[in-house]
């Protein structure tokens, strides 16, 4: 008898995408889940249950065990750091990790980096021998260099529409960004059958990057 | 950080009341009979020990050591697993003792932690090691030790998850000769548990497809005994087939002990390469979410305490049984309740000790001490009353 697969599903943004790439995969996720205000929704024609999670906690969730699987993007992936399998790249939601500033900038005696991601930041500006000032940020990092609460930022890029109408510049990119499935260590191997038919079903139904992309990856 | 509250102790560390003891005892004591009835005798090793010996040798990364100087300025550790000291008294105290040598152990170990619940910094593991013996049977026989001790602690659904490093080696020498830059890359993927670093990375080597094909159709090689069958078209590199053949060997073993249906196949899961040299293997139960034991064959560590032997072992992850995994416990025997005054004081204790010699277990209460009220037949399994009526 094939077991329910308990999903950690990130609300908001990511989860219609997920929600239509599982659909196409022939997976009968009905479409009236993605508006309820529910946080635990059955799916017995699916053999599934959603755990609807804010995004950031998918993977404490997965990792816990309490969800054997979960949809994640790669930032929070490299901020969280657990100890998750990654699966697969589903190539929904794909963006960028960047670093950005005001087009002048120069560096400073004292550098400072505001952003979303603190671990992130940190390491990238080590790899680089630079020693920065990281500022964590709930939202709106845009708004640090404009007004001076520190001199370059990083954060998420998906059109670059806000930084343009903000005056603000990319100056590097991290990495590129896309949503993957996760799971458990155990789940994986106590639920390896539904788990490996699952990632079958999606392995034929996930785009692949544009071809202006595909140089970025590695 | 502000001056703790009396009532806090550290994070990862905790408290054991006594219906937790009892449920802890009972698998100690369950796991240690069978263990001692497969031969393996008990040995304690201390809690503290030198960073330079044990705590460099051990397969702890250094940053997850707890290190403390003791009143010379000598940097100790507080031992972070029970493998490496056993080691230690291999290439001391048993260096004569002859080979096969069994034995089993429990007690807490200490990883200094990330400061988040659910991560503990001491906890206990029950376990055992196998010195000495070099075949696919001495493999067998610790994997059996472990599945029949995950049935003595009374865990009911698991699985065992069956590896061997050396054929990703083999794999990856085959694919990718002398690149040994290129080959940690992709180990270190595995590692971590990212499938898809690990394809990215091989998309970016110069593979032939069939090449790229083999290497990641390593990622759904995991089942019965066919996955060896699967394993041998795969690669032609001596290295890869040595180790399917002796992962064969221990299967036909596992079968013979009548327990390959608790154990899969897997050769995605590699353990840590600077320490097992031989197979691999974790336990999973279903209940809990991550692994409840682990343990490999590491026939180099020995070497480094001057006794060049193999060894195979595992621990059981004990605290994660505990916490998690409901046990089929026997019901808590009640006392029985003795009330006795000053004039019956010696009879009561003589009645008391022949109910002890029975086997009982008895309270005394000196009758003054107690509230009437409190004595309430529910907590004893009965009151007997030494005191004279008025």
């Amino acid at each position: 008898m094939s077991q329910i697969l308990k999903v950690a599903m990130p609300k908001g943004r990511i989860y219609k995408k997920a929600a239509e790439l599982f659909r196409q995969a022939g997976i009968p996720i009905p479409t009236d889940v993605d508006d309820s205000r529910k946080l635990i929704v059955e799916l017995p024609e699916a053999g599934m249950e959603f755990i609807l999670a804010k995004p950031v906690d998918v993977p404490i969730y997965v990792e816990h065990g309490v969800a054997d699987i979960g949809i994640v993007g790669k930032d929070v992936l490299m901020e969280e750091n657990r100890d998750v399998y990654e699966l697969l790249d589903l190539g929904i939601a794909r963006c960028r990790m960047s670093v950005i500033a005001l087009p002048d900038w120069q560096p400073g005696i004292q550098q400072r980096v505001a952003t979303k991601y603190p671990n992130v930041a940190s390491q990238y500006f080590r790899e680089r021998g630079q020693q920065v000032e990281v500022i964590k940020l709930n939202g709106s990092i845009e708004l640090a260099p404009m007004i001076g609460l520190a001199d370059r930022i990083v954060d998420m890029v998906e059109t670059g529409q806000t930084l343009r109408e903000n005056g603000l510049v990319e100056m590097e990119e991290l990495f590129g960004i896309t949503s993957r499935l996760i799971a458990n260590r155990v789940s994986y191997r106590m639920k390896s059958e539904e788990i490996q038919q699952l990632c079958d079903q999606l392995q034929k139904v996930i785009q692949p990057p544009a071809a202006s992309e595909t140089q970025e990856i590695g | 950080m502000s001056k703790p509250k009396g009532f806090e102790k550290p994070t990862g560390v905790r408290d054991y009341l006594p219906h937790v003891v009892s449920k802890l005892r009972y698998i100690e004591e369950n796991v240690l009979q069978s263990m001692s009835q497969w031969g393996y005798r008990q040995i304690i090793t201390p809690t503290l020990e030198y960073y330079d010996t044990v705590g460099v040798a051990s397969s702890t990364s250094d940053r997850k050591l707890y290190k403390m100087l003791n009143n010379r300025g000598t940097t100790m550790v507080l031992r972070s697993d029970m493998t490496t000291p056993i080691a230690r008294v291999m290439g001391s105290l048993l260096k004569e003792e002859p080979r096969p040598i069994r034995l089993a152990y429990h007690a807490n170990v200490f990883r200094s932690i990330e400061e988040e619940a659910g991560r503990e910094a001491e906890f206990f593991q029950t376990g055992a090691e196998l010195v000495g013996v070099d075949s696919p049977e001495g493999d067998a026989e610790v994997i059996a030790l472990a599945i029949s001790s995950l049935q003595a602690a009374g865990v009911q659904n698991f699985k065992i998850s069956l590896g061997h490093v050396g054929f990703l080696s083999g794999l990856l020498e085959e694919a990718l000769p002398g690149q040994a830059h290129e080959q940690e890359a992709l180990k270190d993927r595995l590692l971590n548990r990212d499938f898809v670093g690990f394809r990215e990375q091989l998309s970016a080597f110069s593979l032939s497809a069939e090449q790229r094909a083999e290497l990641e159709g390593l990622l759904r090689l995991r089942g019965a005994q066919d996955i060896c069958r699967q394993a041998l078209e795969i690669s032609s590199n001596p290295q890869a087939q040595a180790s399917i053949r002796h992962l064969c060997q221990v299967w036909d073993v596992l079968e013979a002990y009548d327990i390959s249906e608790y154990v899969m196949i897997d050769l995605t899961m590699i353990g840590n390469f600077s320490y097992y040299t031989g197979m691999v293997f974790e336990g999973y139960a279903a209940e809990l979410g991550s692994p409840i034991c682990s343990g490999g064959r590491y026939d180099n560590l020995l070497a480094q305490f001057g006794r060049d032997v193999v060894a195979t072992g595992f621990a059981l992850k004990t605290n994660r049984i505990l916490d998690g995994v409901q046990l089929p416990l026997p019901e808590p025997e009640k006392p029985v309740l003795i009330l006795y005054e000053d004039s019956r004081r010696r009879d009561a204790f003589a009645h008391a000790a022949d109910l002890r010699k029975l086997g009982k277990m008895v309270v005394t209460e000196y009758a003054a001490d107690v509230e009437q009220a409190s004595a309430t037949l529910a907590d004893y399994q009965e009151i007997v009353h030494f005191v004279n009526d008025k």
